[in-house]
């Protein structure tokens, strides 16, 4: 092979006719492994899900199984008080949280993108949490949390609040202290990606500034926010996206508790799924979740002008 | 030279004249805030920020029972009953080959996938395009009983092939068009004139591209690695064998228990971190120039 090829004597011509050639075939090539690993894994199970969302599927209860055509719908909207309650939790655990992580996390990302004494150790320790996993974040809250051996018993010691007091049970503080632990890893993701964004913002708009007087607030208003607008509102988008289909943590640090008080949609399908096997039931509510996050994301892109005036 | 002008577009190129008088207003430039500014927001956040990670350190290294705020004496007590009787070593074994298999899959797949999308225009593109950005709406979470129907379709249920096949699958889209986006950034005349050089269309990529995705790749690479260690539904529900599962659902155990060794769950907290921290500290640089590179731009 090697010795034909270095025998064959006008190197260039045919090399020249492959270069152009094989760009016919080969993007498709390139793209074949990830797609066909989409196709089955993703648009299969997605179409699937649409499928059994129309049946009455359920293997542990296999006599019942057939067509159920939009019996799971309709039982969705009219008689299942679960849905709109776990619906309503959903959206205020993701404005919540994404509103919170994008205030602290363009704070974060301001602070640390200004020269100083020790800023790449300070980066280093504020973005660490992003590394840490949903389950570990919860490992870490509920050490933290504990009734016994929590902070708030050495709060108590100091005389601040009473003993053996466990905020994940109690209805009324599970939701400031969950809020608070998502916070803990998700601040940080904000705060990386508005710092790369700020990298390119070009001096010389805060030099012109300087020179007409703006103030530093002016500038950030006029200057920063503008250039990191698409930045923001893609990773807001992206972000919400994630907190409504993470389980991870709520799963770990409350498991939907106490009495269903932090049970999002995808937690009440997980648990209609992996607990009462009710696939199609499970499968119906996917699809009306699907629908949610894919109507708000279209209508966020909207009213936001993503992309636009530039 | 090339390498540095294409990659590192990000900083801003150093003053032509650095004017050595510098007027007082000049101090008030954005890039000089006060330091207490600076100095007092970022030591809150610190605490908040670090208070966490010394209290799982402090639960891991003290003994059980122990309500010192110090963490002394040390013992290893908790690491090693973890290690063994809960079968950490194990898991953490399982977790770095579903680590380490999902990031090279992942890397590979998505640089195919992100060079046809950067350097060429076909027919099916903007479809493609399209598929990658809904997929991100799909969550993994839901899909989870078709995707382990398919699973034990395949015979795949309790090997860790069906892990690393699904955290690949999910994070194909955003690497791709990350990667892409990093490769439209290299110049394509710079393939070209390898082409003319005699280098086939491979080769050019490897020698004249390739290097300069670095830091891009770096990024991609190491979010894989980080996503896949972390995750924890798929984990859940494909491995039931206790041999082959994870660190995360190790963990779960572990706090799910009727009562919780706090100890062990702190030592195994521990474990699960270090090698993400180790991960992160080595990308922390490249990830926030590779980010800058692969943003998405209108």
């Amino acid at each position: 092979m090697a010795q034909a090829a270095a025998v064959a004597k006008p190197p260039r011509p045919p090399r020249r006719r492959r270069a152009s050639a094989t760009p016919r075939r080969l993007p498709y090539l390139l793209i074949a492994p990830a797609a066909l690993l989409m196709l089955g894994f993703i648009a299969y199970p997605v179409l699937s899900v649409f499928y059994y969302s129309l049946q009455e599927y359920n293997p542990t209860k296999p006599w019942r199984n057939g067509f159920a055509g939009f019996d799971n719908f309709t039982h969705i909207f009219t008689e299942d008080p679960l849905f709109r309650d776990t619906l309503v939790f959903s959206a205020k655990w993701v404005v919540v949280e994404v509103g919170l992580q994008l205030m602290f996390g363009l704070a974060l990302a301001l602070i640390v993108n200004q020269t100083f004494v020790g800023r790449a150790l300070g980066r280093a320790l504020v973005f660490s949490p992003w590394a840490v996993s949903g389950v570990l974040t919860s490992a870490i809250w509920v050490l933290l949390y504990n009734s016994q051996t929590g902070v708030t018993r050495y709060l108590a010691d100091m005389g601040i609040g009473d003993y053996g007091v466990s905020w994940l049970s109690d209805t009324s503080t599970v939701f400031p202290a969950a809020v608070v632990a998502d916070l803990w890893r998700g601040v940080p993701f904000f705060a990386i990606l508005i710092l790369a964004d700020l990298q390119s913002v070009s001096k010389d708009l805060y030099e012109a500034a300087e020179v007409d007087g703006a103030s530093r607030f002016k500038q950030f208003l006029h200057i920063t926010l503008p250039h990191l607008k698409d930045a923001i509102i893609l990773s807001t988008l992206l972000r919400a996206v994630w907190e409504f289909n993470n389980v991870d943590l709520l799963y770990t640090l409350t498991g939907g508790g106490p009495a269903g008080a932090t049970t999002t949609l995808p937690l009440y399908i997980a648990n209609t799924s992996v607990e009462s096997h009710d696939f199609g039931y499970a499968s119906a509510l996917t699809t009306v979740a699907f629908v949610i996050l894919l109507f708000c994301s279209t209508v966020y892109l909207r009213l936001s002008k993503f992309g636009g005036e530039k | 030279m090339i390498t540095k002008e294409a990659v590192v577009a990000a900083p801003a190129p150093a003053a032509a004249v650095p004017e050595p008088p510098r007027p007082a207003t000049k101090r008030r430039a954005w890039d000089e805030a006060p330091r207490w500014q600076i100095y007092l927001p970022l030591g809150v956040y610190l605490v908040f920020t670090l208070v966490p990670f010394y209290w799982i350190l402090l639960f891991a290294l003290r003994p059980a029972g122990s309500t010192s705020l110090v963490p002394w004496p040390v013992t290893s007590v908790h690491f090693e009953k973890v290690w063994t009787d809960r079968s950490f070593g194990t898991f953490f074994h399982n977790s770095v080959l579903v680590g380490v298999a999902t990031l090279i899959m992942t890397t590979l797949v998505a640089l195919a996938g992100g060079y046809a999308l950067a350097r060429f225009d076909f027919k099916v593109k903007r479809a493609f395009m399209l598929a990658l950005l809904c997929s991100q709406f799909v969550p993994g979470a839901l899909l989870l009983v078709p995707l382990f129907e398919i699973f034990a379709e395949l015979q795949m249920i309790n090997s860790l092939g069906s892990v690393i096949i699904a955290e690949t699958v999910f994070q194909l889209p955003l690497s791709m068009i990350l990667i892409s986006n990093f490769i439209k950034n290299v110049p394509y005349s710079l393939e070209e004139a390898a082409w003319v050089d005699g280098c086939n269309r491979f080769r050019a990529f490897r020698v004249v591209v390739l290097p300069l995705l670095r830091p891009g790749l770096i990024a991609v690479g190491s979010f894989a690695f980080v996503h896949s260690w972390n995750h924890f539904l798929f984990a859940l529900m494909f491995l039931n064998n206790q041999e082959k599962q994870t660190i995360p659902v190790g963990l779960n155990t572990l706090m799910s228990a009727d009562s919780v060794d706090l100890g062990a769950l702190a030592a195994g907290g521990i474990i699960a971190a270090v090698p993400v921290v180790i991960v992160f500290a080595f990308i922390q640089k490249w990830l926030i120039t590779g980010f800058s590179a692969g943003a998405v731009k209108g």
